[in-house]
């Protein structure tokens, strides 16, 4: 195996020598325009925020305001809070089953979250506690459905994997099979004549499946108001994008479907990819590709400690220096929109909201007996009975 | 003892069968009544305006069917195969329901089996469309379109290319409902596909999957077995707020031939039919082995001279009971029970192999309730543990006589 190993080429290098390549800097973005007033301005993104594969990039303008950012930032910190607050009660034993944390990916969900819209939907994998919370849902009933407690979003009895909004169509467990039900939503959209968008979003570990191709050859065929989301956080659970993918330039890989790839890291390039891509999908001009370049902090799920197929060095210093968050409290700061002290007075607040919707979601009861037996089939329309967990036990409807 | 020496017999004519292949290796195409005779001419299929009209479970949709007789007066019927009835069933759902749409492979052409035939035309392509060769493809596509809240009818080409859609059909679309607490649902996903044997089909053609999908709690399974069967239980499928999979018998495509009624009608899901009345043996099966049960009955009834040494005369005039399944999951777990109690014999007649085949889970379960009201062993008549020979698949198929055999054996228990 050494010697198999020495005649492999070293790793191949992430893009052709004479390409730039895309910086993942959380504070690399330049304001423009006076902001020491409450009216929206203009920042400009790095220019290498961006990249684009049968498309242009987009512009590298950004208008943003103090109240959004301020806004992004609180929502960040109470993310990140709650991620954590979910780590803590899985270590706890309280939380049992399943469960993968997006700590390091905030500015995606939020960014997201900020350049669409109610009438836009989203399906995601299975790291989907933010986005849930974001689409309609509450802290409360996030941790709730970790729980597994009645006050959960899915009656608690999904789990971490299951939690749907009205907008939001679930973190999805099976690797690349929320992709299709994306192109499908999208039709639907297309179908009833709808300005709006749906983000499908997936990981670089899924994006080798084969019904993410499907899904992609479906959009483009039907040129479905589809943005496919790779958030490619540069492992599929403990195997390297490079050592997973020939092709790592996920945003390339729709074939004839265009391609953005944009910077994770920063969250006002979020914003300015999702509003660039939405805008395409919503002007009948068919699916885009859509790669956000993220990092996680933690392992793959709770059960990976994450340090086994990359070095703390590299977590570290990711940490220290693309963290999403740090990365907008320090535009937040050197723009004069606020104070060390008052984000400080946000991180308080965040900590505060998650404790208590922590302690609510506790003092929720498990789910009922009877619960067991409910929503399997639509009520009304179930068997005369079902069995339950031992030979005696039978449920009648 | 009767069971042996007709086992025998079976095994000897399939010899001899196999010889007179030989012999005409340039054979016909097999005939367009398909290999059971008794299609065409089956009892169970009903040929009058008057009968089509009147049929146990029948809702009328566009009407209150607590005066049965009222309501049927003045309906139309048409002499329909089971193709026509599938089409016209998804014309009915279309016309009533402007967010349906089917999509299928070549399902805008009309369909390998004609079955979306015209519909393209009538509704327009944006309702009616090809999709591409990608069945996983098609069902997550389906199950993101129904949880929209429209109404998807997909067309899985042969459910032996269900499996690619397994995962999509078994974790997404059955799991739905119940990993979102109830806040989500597919239950207006219908994915119709083609289902057991031709004659000539083979591993890939011939195949009965239903068995395959009865752990996953949350779905429906629904399989008819006639014309008017068929446009009534699919236009309860679509209808039917969960999931449904509706496999169409695809020999009966054109050869079950009856009179269908016009108007827009459904049947129940979950509900199985008794074709026959009778208090000593349980004789269950659904799709295309109905018929072939009708022609063991007829001739336990009257035996043709060459194996009427093997049907002792005191069984001629057993009373069967031949109970249509029709809804596979859930199936109707009641109707079989209370059956069987009368009988004390059940034989259950199933295309697809025996291991892990649909009857080994209502054998036991009937077992378990019946216990002891049974008379004889539960007995399964099913294809063999082999994948569908192209060759013999007329051997591999339980067939009248096999039934037959079963029947006796389990008679003369």
């Amino acid at each position: 195996m050494a010697s198999l190993a020495r005649l492999r080429p070293r790793l191949p290098r992430r893009f052709p020598i004479g390409v730039r390549s895309l910086q993942t800097s959380a504070d690399t973005t330049i304001l423009t325009e006076d902001a020491s007033h409450s009216k929206p301005f203009t920042v400009t993104l790095h220019e290498d925020s961006f990249r684009a594969y049968k498309t242009d990039v987009p512009s590298l303008d950004v208008e943003v305001s103090k109240d959004e950012l301020l806004g992004m930032y609180k929502t960040m910190q109470t993310m990140r809070r709650m991620e954590m607050a979910a780590d803590t009660l899985y270590k706890q034993k309280l939380i049992r089953g399943f469960c993968h944390l997006a700590i390091g990916q905030e500015a995606v969900s939020v960014g997201l979250e900020a350049g669409i819209t109610s009438e836009d939907r989203v399906i995601t994998a299975y790291r989907c506690h933010p986005f849930a919370v974001l689409r309609g849902g509450t802290i409360k009933g996030v941790i709730g459905e970790l729980l597994g407690r009645q006050c959960g979003m899915s009656n608690g009895k999904g789990g971490s994997m299951h939690i749907f909004t009205k907008s939001f169509f679930g973190g999805n467990g099976i690797v690349g099979a929320q992709v299709p039900l994306g192109a499908g939503i999208a039709f639907a959209q297309k179908y009833m004549n709808q300005s709006a968008a749906t983000y499908a979003m997936y990981g670089d570990g899924a994006s080798n499946q084969g019904q993410v191709f499907e899904a992609f050859n479906m959009a483009k065929l039907w040129d479905l108001p589809c943005v496919f989301v790779c958030e490619n956080n540069k492992y599929g659970m403990g195997t390297s994008a490079e050592r997973s993918s020939s092709n790592t330039e996920y945003f390339t890989r729709g074939d004839k479907i265009p391609g953005i790839q944009a910077n994770g890291m920063d969250i006002i390039a979020v914003k300015k990819a999702v509003q660039h891509t939405r805008d395409w999908v919503t002007s009948g001009k068919g699916p885009i590709l859509l790669e956000f370049v993220t990092y996680r902090y933690g392992g793959h799920s709770m059960s990976d400690p994450g340090t086994t197929y990359r070095t703390r060095e590299e977590i570290q210093r990711m940490r220290s220096t693309q963290d999403p968050i740090r990365g907008l409290q320090r535009y937040i700061e050197e723009w004069g929109l606020a104070s060390e002290e008052d984000l400080k007075k946000f991180d308080k607040e965040a900590k505060a909201e998650v404790d208590a919707a922590v302690e609510e979601a506790k003092a929720s009861p498990f789910p009922l007996e009877k619960d067991l037996w409910s929503d399997i089939y639509y009520k009304g329309t179930e068997p005369p009975s079902m069995r339950g967990r031992e030979s005696e036990e039978v449920h009648y409807y | 003892m009767y069971s042996s020496r007709l086992a025998r017999l079976s095994s000897r004519r399939l010899w001899l069968v196999n010889h007179s292949a030989r012999r005409f290796q340039s054979t016909e195409p097999p005939p367009a009544g398909g290999h059971s005779p008794s299609i065409a001419t089956s009892s169970y299929l009903r040929t009058t305006r008057d009968a089509a009209l009147h049929v146990p479970g029948l809702r009328w949709v566009d009407a209150d069917n607590s005066r049965l007789e009222d309501v049927a007066a003045g309906r139309e019927t048409r002499k329909m195969n089971v193709y026509q009835a599938v089409r016209d069933a998804m014309s009915v759902a279309m016309t009533k329901d402007d967010t349906a749409v089917v999509f299928g492979e070549d399902v805008a052409f009309g369909g390998v089996f004609r079955c979306t035939m015209g519909l393209a035309e009538e509704f327009g392509r944006e309702r009616v469309f090809n999709t591409p060769l990608t069945e996983q493809g098609i069902a997550g596509f389906g199950v993101g379109l129904a949880s929209m809240g429209h109404t998807a009818i997909a067309e899985i080409q042969f459910a032996d290319y269900i499996f690619p859609a397994f995962d999509q059909i078994v974790n997404e679309a059955a799991k739905h409902r119940f990993r979102s607490g109830g806040e989500f649902g597919v239950g207006t996903l219908t994915i119709r596909c083609p289902t057991m044997s031709v004659g000539h089909g083979g591993l890939y053609h011939s195949q009965s999957p239903e068995g395959f999908f009865m752990g996953a709690s949350g779905l429906k399974i629904v399989i008819p077995r006639s014309p008017l069967q068929a446009k009534g239980l699919l236009l309860g499928s679509i209808r039917d707020p969960n999931p449904v999979i509706f496999m169409e018998p695809k020999i009966l495509y054109r050869s079950a031939v009856e009179q269908v009624p016009v108007d827009d009608y459904e049947l129940p899901l979950g509900k199985a039919e008794h074709l026959t009345r009778g208090n000593d043996l349980t004789l269950l099966t659904w799709g295309t082995p109905i018929y072939h049960c009708e022609t063991a009955l007829h001739m336990l009834e009257t035996p043709p001279e060459s194996i009427a040494k093997h049907v002792p005369t005191s069984m001629r005039s057993a009373k069967v009971e031949l109970i249509d399944l029709r809804t596979i999951l859930p199936w109707d777990v009641d109707a079989i029970e209370e059956s069987v109690r009368r009988t004390g014999r059940l034989v259950i007649v199933h295309e697809a192999g025996r291991t892990g085949g649909v009857g080994g889970e209502i054998a036991a379960e009937i077992q378990k309730r019946c216990f002891l009201k049974l008379n004889a062993p539960v007995k399964r008549v099913t294809g063999w543990d082999t994948p569908v020979p192209m060759q013999y698949e007329k051997f591999y198929i339980p067939d009248a006589l096999r039934i037959l055999d079963a029947v006796v054996e389990t008679l003369a228990y």
